[in-house]
């Protein structure tokens, strides 16, 4: 049977959800052979692939990178899971929603700073004017809330998914 | 006429990136640019939050050192309340702070950098990550996700989650330690204080072989920044700050961290969403200094516990009339950090006291504004509130580990890309050593404030304004 082809995507996130799904430990050696991870922080390809079996989304879609990165996955992914509070929920990254754009950026590059005070714009994404989950642009397959989901739940949502059956989350996965 | 490669995105750190290469007409590089492309808004979207939410709150900017935020705002807190800590808090709050240092250095060394060191910073991309390292050096890799495991599990058990507990608080932490989770860390630290001796065993005399890499990752005089004891031993959670040069001779002592603004200052470049702090008496950007493992082990006088000691002194020896000025060897001494952190974690279980049931003060806040400084595993981070008299958040300022190392991160991919990227010839190898630059100081960019391009490698030729005149791509 050929491998399954499996992407990670980091977003607006704290790298929390990722490392939930590092604390699966041994197990990722043991998935390890089942799997392919195509695209991921974790390694080095620069392309997202065509024809990706699941990729697994941490963290809101807050900037124009974010809004066309999960354009270009969900376009290239058969099942796209949210995870995490971010991704679900929006969660941290939405609290800036309450404030403008604008007032947010000048607390960090303006009050904040003493030389060359400003707001930052070459060659960096703009920030969207607000932070939202992803649900909100794409449509997403599978959503496993919690801040972070536990690498329990993490694992048994692959591991169902690897047997080609759909998770059942009931009971297990909780927000926060 | 100029051309750019882009790197998009910066792969294997933590953190969105990406690496801008500027060349001349010859196709030598010119200057390099690293720009942060995330931006989180902490600093104004807490203000109107009661204090006692910023541990749990400001955790959220980073999953990989969450432990590393709940100590500085929480002693951030604790200076609001005007409140000593009772000794046991302070005690378990060393213990998860070293329990921390180990599990995110493992993942920078094992999870994030050994395929550039065991496959090849030239090796094929595709296999160059730690599957790839589990399938030609299983131990190794075994070993690596065993010691995060063994760090990520003292935080569970001591605080009930992995990732953003809520076990560190205002005034302390909020239950003691144990003798049920005492004994099983106790248990478990002769395998992790043998896998840290193998590995620095392999580690030493496999780094002869990157010789070109020492030479060029970042490696030029800059000052140096970390907190110590008030004796000059190297510390992590609380402590002085001190500032050496690259003579190692002390350019300022004993700061107190609340004092900070006098010599750390923030500046802005418009081409990143990470500020650049520098040290205030030198202006900017001569004030570029480094923080983390490499300025920990070249500001301190010692260490203080016997075998990360006896490391020190060997780790000197590359250098024996001033401070290791080369970022590879960030690999280097982080892997002593975790000898030390080991041996402090057996030293604070074996005390009596550390089952003390006293873990927490009580105060209502007392002042209005708190500062809270400790060494997160990438340096010195530094949280400052303000708040109302009902305890709301007016003002928030943090300085996060990676942003002092800003300015060194950008001048050491420039040296590095000047001594590997040629414009005539462009090879992935030498774009990833580039990139490994960047590794070696395990920036934590969810922190301070990442791109999937469809274009790995974009060349831009561009005018002198800065306008695109024509691009090409490569695979
Ligand atoms: S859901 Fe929580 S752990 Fe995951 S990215 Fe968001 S803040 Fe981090």
């Amino acid at each position: 049977m050929s491998k399954i082809k499996i992407a990670t995507v980091w977003l607006d996130g704290c790298s929390g959800c990722h490392m939930s799904f590092l604390d699966m430990d041994e197990r990722l050696l043991a998935i390890a052979d089942k799997i392919d991870l195509v695209y991921s922080p974790l390694v080095d390809a620069k392309i997202f692939p065509e024809n990706v079996d699941l990729t697994l989304v941490e963290g809101a879609v807050s900037n124009e990178d974010d809004l066309h990165k999960i354009k270009l996955v969900r376009s290239r992914t058969k099942l796209l899971m949210a995870l995490g509070d971010c991704a679900v929920t929006s969660n941290v990254p939405g609290m800036r929603n309450y404030f403008s754009r604008d007032e947010i950026l000048r607390r960090a590059y303006i009050e904040n700073a003493s030389v060359n005070q400003g707001i930052p714009t070459e060659t960096i994404p703009q920030l969207l004017p607000k932070s939202k989950p992803i649900h909100e642009y794409v449509k997403v397959d599978i959503f496993v809330p919690g801040c972070p989901p536990h690498a329990d739940i993490i694992f048994n949502a692959v591991a169902a998914l690897l047997e080609g059956r759909l998770p059942d989350l009931e009971n297990q996965a909780r927000f926060g | 006429m100029e051309k750019l490669i882009t790197i998009d995105p910066v792969t294997r750190i933590e953190g969105h990136s990406k690496i801008t290469i500027r060349l001349d007409d010859q196709g030598k590089v010119e200057v390099a640019r690293l720009h942060i492309t995330q931006f989180r808004g902490f600093e104004k979207f807490t203000e109107g939050r009661p204090f006692q939410e910023m541990p749990s709150l400001t955790a959220r900017t980073c999953g990989i050192c969450p432990i590393s935020h709940l100590l500085a705002s929480a002693k951030a807190c604790d200076s609001i309340l005007a409140v000593r800590i009772p000794e046991s808090a302070a005690m378990l709050r060393r213990v998860i702070n070293y329990a921390q240092i180990i599990q995110s250095h493992a993942l920078s060394f094992f999870h994030l950098s050994s395929p550039d060191l065991l496959l090849g910073m030239d090796s094929d991309p595709a296999s160059r990550h730690i599957f790839g390292v589990a399938a030609q050096f299983p131990e190794l890799a075994k070993d690596g996700i065993w010691l995060r495991k063994f760090g990520q599990r003292i935080i569970e058990r001591m605080s009930g989650k992995r990732i953003h507990p809520t076990w560190i608080v205002p005034g302390g932490v909020s239950s003691p330690l144990s003798a049920e989770v005492r004994e099983q860390i106790v248990a478990e630290l002769p395998q992790a204080i043998a896998i840290a001796h193998k590995t620095l065993e392999w580690f030493k005399p496999a780094i002869k072989k990157y010789q070109d890499e020492i030479d060029t990752f970042a490696n030029f005089p800059s000052l140096f920044l970390a907190l110590v004891l008030p004796d000059g031993t190297i510390e992590h959670y609380d402590g002085l700050m001190r500032v050496v040069d690259s003579q190692r001779e002390i350019i300022v002592d004993k700061l107190e961290p609340s004092a900070y603004t006098d010599y750390i200052a923030e500046a802005v470049e418009p081409d990143s969403y990470l500020k650049s702090p520098f040290f205030k008496p030198f202006g900017y950007p001569e004030g570029m200094y480094r923080v983390g493992p490499l300025a920990r082990l070249n500001v301190c006088d010692r260490m203080g516990t016997p075998l990360a000691e006896r490391e020190l002194d060997e780790f000197r020896a590359l250098q024996p009339d001033g401070a290791v000025l080369s970022s590879f060897h960030f690999h280097y001494a982080r892997l002593i950090e975790i000898l030390y952190a080991l041996e402090r974690v057996s030293e604070l279980l074996g005390a009596p006291e550390i089952l003390n049931t006293r873990v927490r003060a009580m105060a209502e806040p007392n002042k209005l504004e708190g500062i809270g400084v400790s060494e997160a595993p990438r340096g010195t981070l530094i949280h400052h509130y303000k708040i109302d008299t009902n305890g709301l958040i007016t003002w928030a300022n943090l300085i996060i580990a990676t942003g002092h190392n800003n300015l060194a991160m950008n001048q050491g991919i420039t040296q590095a890309a000047k001594h590997f990227v040629d414009g005539m010839k462009i090879t992935e190898g030498a774009l990833n050593r580039v990139e490994a630059v960047i590794r070696c100081y395990d920036p934590c960019l969810s922190c301070s404030t990442h791109a999937l391009g469809e274009m790995p490698l974009r060349i831009e030729l561009t005018d002198p304004a800065g306008e695109i005149l024509d691009a090409c791509e490569r695979a």
